[in-house]
């Protein structure tokens, strides 16, 4: 490894890529330990690792959007520094964020010329991009309206106009982060198609997943990534999902959650014709009617963006809509002035969100203060009329931070001092022990490691199995099939249809995701 | 896991800034052409020399922790609230109102009105950019700025017209009865053979102020109200998963802000002028928001920082005296160099500080 | 009806006066926020603008020399916000209250020191002051009925920044929409992510802009100081700062918008220069107070009601921080 001459062998296969020692420590996280891999030129290469494996942070190094504490990065046979993007896009690498990285209010067009103009004045520039954009849509699929603004495209659509930005740059090298986390299956298999015409006219392209279908199906190598390390690197052919998954998080896991039938009682929820319409008068939730029985947990698949948070959010009360809820028979009231989260706990639903940073936990508050935080207005968390029993509350977050297995167990830690799977422990806690009638659940497993997964969707089963309704909305089909018993798939603010997870398969739930009905017609 | 310990964060940080902001202003001392050591020992000398001097900073320390709870509370909801000096204005409105409306019989009986009328007004001043805020989303900053401009305008509509003392040339109102009178620090401090200057205007509202900050703290952290505007404040997403209503809190957060603002009038309209003139707030408003970024949002450091900023004010002005060149801006100067360091330029400190204290720990581990 | 003819050109010729200010600060400040920093710092790097201006033009008795000294100085405080906002990610509503502070105090300080009025510079005259420019054959053309008074009075006769600020406002359009910067700025504004994967300095584009941001202020005040008024006077601005940033929201940021509002806002302050106590059929007579406030509570009725959806910079306020 030691030798930095370049003899004329090593150059005739220099790979595209080539990372030594690539270190990197934030603050005293270390993200990246001694990285070292090769990717030959027009290959795909995986990367797969659980989330905070340290994928995004190599990746944004390469790019150039983080430094290196140490190592070297050598493209195509030529050791290249990489202190910014400007060097990354010079070296012939393009990046597409897991956000993107667009301007919202400019069009297609503007946001390829971005950083990538001719001279001074803009006119040249637009028109030259127009043109490129014309040859490179025909070439290789990617086709979108130069002229439209960002915030009228669909997530597939813009993420062809991050690659188009690639492209534009004349990148040869290009890195995908999770690009398939927020498409449809049709979507993906458009995007991989792109890939694959990208790879046949020569390109190199590197792919962060957490999905191993995907790296099975597209990649031509796979480096398994584990607590800021690589553990290992293999050709695709040579591996399998269960394999990968293992060297993933070091030990074997169990994909499946045990749980045992179903035995649905009373009527829970019912919702009927419900209608929302958001501040930029879009319709998000065109007619959704669907129930919920006691005992029972209802999956909702799909896409995210096609109305799941909308539904949530009327569910637990700070969005307006039309139509009917029924909770345990009443009816409740939607016009606004009954309708908010503190009525709808009061009515015994709880309500894990999607978003747990941005909804569920007040970051910079104590373990104790989210423990009651919605709750916050309970009398037995009140010392007289004034004052609230801050002891009384301490002791009882220690309780439940044991009982749901919270590390560290320390109840005046602030919730941003804990790892996502204990943020997520908390604010199951906090839900789950309210013993709600109704459980919102969205995303449960979002940004959680493996281990936390197993012991969340073991406690939704065995709420289940206490006679309690839950709604379950996921973005991940294999949550969805195994915890599930029944399905609804969401596209577009409707209800595509509703299926037995025992008698469907990730196929026909993706069509139904892609909006594409029994009949094969799109919706 | 934190960067650095706590009392490094609560006061090595403030400190460091502190020190910059003196230096610079001991440079523009310096330009000037005085000397910035003969400046600060006037300065310590005026404000802590004499009773009388104890007796101003104590005065003007009691005006700052008023409008610094204000701007704190403020904040602890997320709210810039820069009208402090409006709304302390039109609760001199109120205070005036309320004690020329009687002859009050004695002060005891008079100071709770006091409190309601200046409480009420100031809150009424910060409440309409609430509502504009919270129900039609106009800049809370920009309008409470606007309404310092309006209330200025007000008072000077109200004691050229129907407030004014026929009797006097000035734009005043006439002078309230002798029942309206607070005990000074003098008048409480005689009886228990303690010599304290007659002249000094330090008064009751001092204490009234501690208990303020004391009712502050309470109110942020151990009531459901506060555990809700500090929610909002922190995470405006979150408050509404929870059931916390915007509006609400934005609007009960300004009013709560707004009468204490207010209560500096029951310091200098009640306490020390005891009638109305039109510009006696002299920019205490704005001093609030210095004081609430050195005190942290806190009320501990919200005294402190209302003592530190009574003594630049008091010294200040025995400063005129000592130095001719040197004008009572200069205390603006020292308070808006704070509010930078303090306020705008942490990270410049907290950065390498952080740093510092990082290397240690691994140093040692 | 001549009367009145001539009483309108009277107010509107007033009107473009006193918006020139306004206009000024908030061309700077579409700048400042179009590339996402909040800049309520306009009033204090006015005023600093103002009396630096006045008194550069006082020592050398150049007007010209003066707006070069007061862009100077707002420059120099555009900068510490610059450093506050963009070097230290702090604040940026604190850092501009201390900008404005520190403006407030520091133009007293050394005015007092330099010049012993109280704050004040000396009475500027002679060439320390603008003079009027009259542009060709207005005086030829003023008899002419109509449109004679609205050249001649109205368009003629303005002090040479009132022309240089009305000319910005399309070349601010120009370098917005049709130059690389522009676009660069607009982005950084709305998501400085991606200007920063695109390899372009975050830093770099808003120190830029603040500069722009600086000289903008720096020739409103001098125009403040050497042109409408004749000196320095302590407070002078009084709040055209934060008037020009209503007038930035009712004109969604854009700077042809920016014209008409400050030149609405400019004609507040005319009438309420020009007509103090306005009387109503004999009947009630409008105090003088409510006129001087007038611009300030129209402010906030504008603010509150007219609007509309203005949706400000997205990346406004916030510093960047470089995440995945």
């Amino acid at each position: 490894m030691g030798g930095n001459n370049k003899s004329g062998r090593q150059e005739a296969v220099a790979p595209a890529i080539e990372l030594r020692g690539i270190s990197k420590a934030f603050g005293a996280v270390q993200a990246n330990k001694d990285i070292s891999i090769n990717v030959a030129r027009g290959t795909i290469h995986g990367i797969i690792g659980e989330n905070g494996a340290g994928k995004s942070t190599l990746m944004s190094i390469l790019y150039g959007f983080y430094k290196a504490d140490a190592g070297e990065i050598i493209i195509n046979g030529n050791p290249t520094l990489i202190p910014n993007s400007q060097a990354a896009i010079a070296a012939g690498i393009g990046m597409v964020f897991q956000h993107f990285k667009l301007v919202e209010n400019f069009s297609v067009l503007e946001n390829v010329v971005l950083g990538a103009e001719d001279g001074p004045m803009l006119k040249s520039s637009l028109s030259k991009a127009r043109s490129t954009l014309t040859h490179l849509a025909e070439e290789y699929e990617l086709d979108v309206d130069p002229d439209a603004l960002i915030e009228d495209l669909s997530v597939g659509h813009q993420q062809r106009v991050e690659i188009l930005k690639a492209l534009y740059r004349q990148a040869e090298i290009l890195i995908l982060d999770e690009p398939t986390g927020v498409l449809t299956p049709a979507e993906a298999d458009h995007l991989f198609r792109i890939l694959r015409n990208l790879k046949d006219e020569g390109k190199t392209i590197i792919m962060i997943t957490h999905k191993l279908r995907e790296i099975m199906e597209i990649t031509d190598t796979v480096s398994v990534m584990r607590r800021g390390e690589m553990t290992s690197t293999v050709k695709t052919t040579e591996t399998s999902p269960e394999d990968l998954a293992e060297r993933m998080v070091g030990r074997k896991v169990l994909l499946e959650v045990d749980k045992k039938p179903a035995s649905p009682g009373k009527m829970v929820l019912e919702v009927e014709d419900l209608r929302v319409v958001d501040d930029a008068g879009v319709e998000r939730l065109k007619g959704i009617s669907l129930n919920v029985r006691a005992g029972e947990i209802l999956g909702i698949a799909g896409v995210s963006g096609n109305g799941q948070t909308q539904l949530l959010h009327v569910l637990g009360g700070y969005q307006s809509a039309t139509g009917s809820i029924r909770m345990n028979s009443e009816e409740i009231d939607l016009s606004g002035a009954h309708s908010d989260g503190q009525s709808r706990r009061a009515r015994s639903i709880a309500h894990v969100p999607e978003d747990r940073q941005a909804e569920a936990l007040i970051m910079e508050f104590t373990a104790w203060e989210n423990m009651i935080f919605g709750y916050h207005n309970d009398a037995a968390y009140q010392k007289n009329r004034f004052l609230m029993d801050n002891p009384a509350i301490i002791h009882d977050t220690e309780l439940k931070m044991g009982r749901f297995d919270v590390r560290p167990p320390n109840p005046r830690l602030a919730a941003k001092s804990f790892s996502g799977g204990n943020q997520q422990k908390i604010v199951l806690a906090r839900e789950i022990e309210r013993n709600p009638d109704l459980l919102l659940v969205g995303q449960p497993t979002r940004g959680v490691d493996i281990g936390a997964i197993e012991f969340i969707h073991q406690q939704l089963v065995a709420l289940r199995d206490q006679g309690k309704a839950i709604l379950l909305v996921s973005v991940e089909l294999e949550e969805i099939l195994s915890l599930a018993d029944r399905i609804i798939v969401m596209f577009d603010g409707h209800i595509m249809g509703e299926r037995d997870p025992a008698k469907t398969n990730e196929r026909e739930l993706g069509l139904l995701m892609a909006g594409v009905n029994d009949d094969g017609k799109a919706a | 896991m934190d960067k650095m310990p706590r009392w490094a964060d609560v006061f090595l940080v403030p400190f460091i800034n502190l020190c910059l902001a003196f230096m610079v202003s001991g440079l523009v001392v310096l330009a000037i052409g005085e000397n910035p050591f003969d400046a600060i020992y006037f300065m310590v000398k005026g404000a802590l020399g004499s009773t009388s001097g104890i007796g101003y900073t104590l005065y003007y320390a009691t005006n700052y922790i008023f409008t610094g709870l204000a701007v704190a509370v403020a904040f602890h909801a997320r709210l810039f609230n820069i009208g402090g000096e409006g709304q302390a204005i039109v609760a001199g409105i109120g205070v005036a109102v309320v004690l020329l409306l009687f002859n009050w019989p004695h002060w005891m009986l008079a100071l709770p009105f006091a409190i309601i009328g200046g409480g009420s007004f100031g809150a009424l001043w910060a409440a309409i950019p609430a509502y504009l805020q919270a129900k039609r989303g106009s800049h809370i900053v920009i309008t409470t700025i606007m309404f310092n401009f309006i209330g200025a305008a007000l008072i000077g509509y109200l004691l050229n017209g129907i407030l004014k003392n026929p009797s006097s040339q000035n734009a005043e109102t006439r002078a309230f009865g002798p029942g309206a009178h607070l005990p000074t620090a003098h008048e409480i401090l005689a009886p228990l053979g303690i010599e304290f200057s007659k002249s000094a205007p330090l008064n009751i509202a001092f204490i009234l102020a501690l208990i303020c900050a004391v009712l502050v703290w309470v109110l942020i952290w151990r009531t459901r109200l506060g555990f809700q505007i500090r929610a909002f404040g922190q995470n405006e997403d979150a408050a509404k998963y929870a059931g916390i209503s915007a509006v609400k809190i934005t609007i009960i957060a300004m009013l709560i802000s707004g009468a204490l603002a207010g209560m500096l009038a029951v310091n200098v309209v009640m306490g020390e002028q005891e009638r109305l003139i039109k510009e006696f707030v002299e920019g205490a408003g704005f001093v609030g928001i210095a004081v609430a970024l050195m005190g942290r949002s806190h009320p501990f450091g919200i005294v402190l920082a209302a003592l530190l900023f009574g003594m630049l004010t008091q010294g200040g002005f025995e400063l005129l005296w000592e130095m001719p060149t040197v004008s009572k801006e200069l205390v603006l100067v020292i308070q808006a160099l704070i509010i930078l360091f303090t306020g705008a330029l942490d990270n410049m400190v907290r950065d390498p500080v952080e740093r510092i204290f990082l290397r240690l720990r691994k140093g040692r581990s | 009806m001549m009367d009145s003819f001539i009483q309108l050109i009277l107010t509107l010729d007033m009107s473009i006066r006193l918006s020139v200010v306004l206009l000024l600060a908030c061309l700077a400040g579409l700048f400042s926020e179009r590339s996402g920093i909040v800049d309520i710092g306009l009033e204090g790097k006015m005023l600093v603008a103002a009396f630096f201006a006045a008194a550069g033009a006082y020592e050398t008795g150049s007007a010209w020399v003066g707006v070069l000294a007061g862009c100077a100085a707002s420059l120099v405080f555009s900068m510490i916000h610059g450093l506050a906002s963009i070097t230290y990610r702090g604040n940026q509503l604190i850092s501009g209250v201390a900008i404005n502070f520190l403006a407030s105090g520091m133009t007293v300080v050394l005015g007092n020191a330099w010049y012993r009025k109280g704050g004040q510079t000396p009475t500027l005259s002679g060439d320390a002051r603008f003079h009027d420019i009259t542009l060709p054959f207005a005086e030829a053309l003023s008899d002419v009925p109509v449109l004679g008074p609205i050249y001649s009075d109205l368009l003629s006769g303005h002090k040479p920044l009132v022309y240089l600020a009305f000319l910005i406002v399309p070349l601010s359009w120009w370098v917005l929409y049709r130059t690389r910067f522009g676009l660069r700025l607009r982005a950084v504004g709305e998501n400085p992510a991606s200007v920063d994967t695109a390899g372009i300095s975050v830093v770099k584009l808003r120190y830029q802009a603040l500069i722009i941001t600086g000289i903008l202020c720096g020739i409103a005040g001098a125009y403040l100081s050497t042109a409408q008024a004749a000196g320095f006077g302590k407070e002078m601005t009084a709040g055209r700062g934060y008037i020009a940033l209503a007038a930035l929201i009712f004109a969604k940021w854009r700077p042809w918008y920016a014209m008409g509002a400050c030149l609405l806002f400019g004609l507040l302050e005319a009438i309420s220069n020009l007509y103090p106590s306005i009387n109503i059929f004999g009947l009630v007579t409008i105090p003088v107070q409510f006129t001087q406030a007038l611009p300030y509570i129209l402010t906030v009725v504008i603010l509150a009601g007219f609007v509309g959806k203005a949706i400000p910079p997205r990346a406004g306020g916030e510093p960047y921080v470089k995440e995945q």
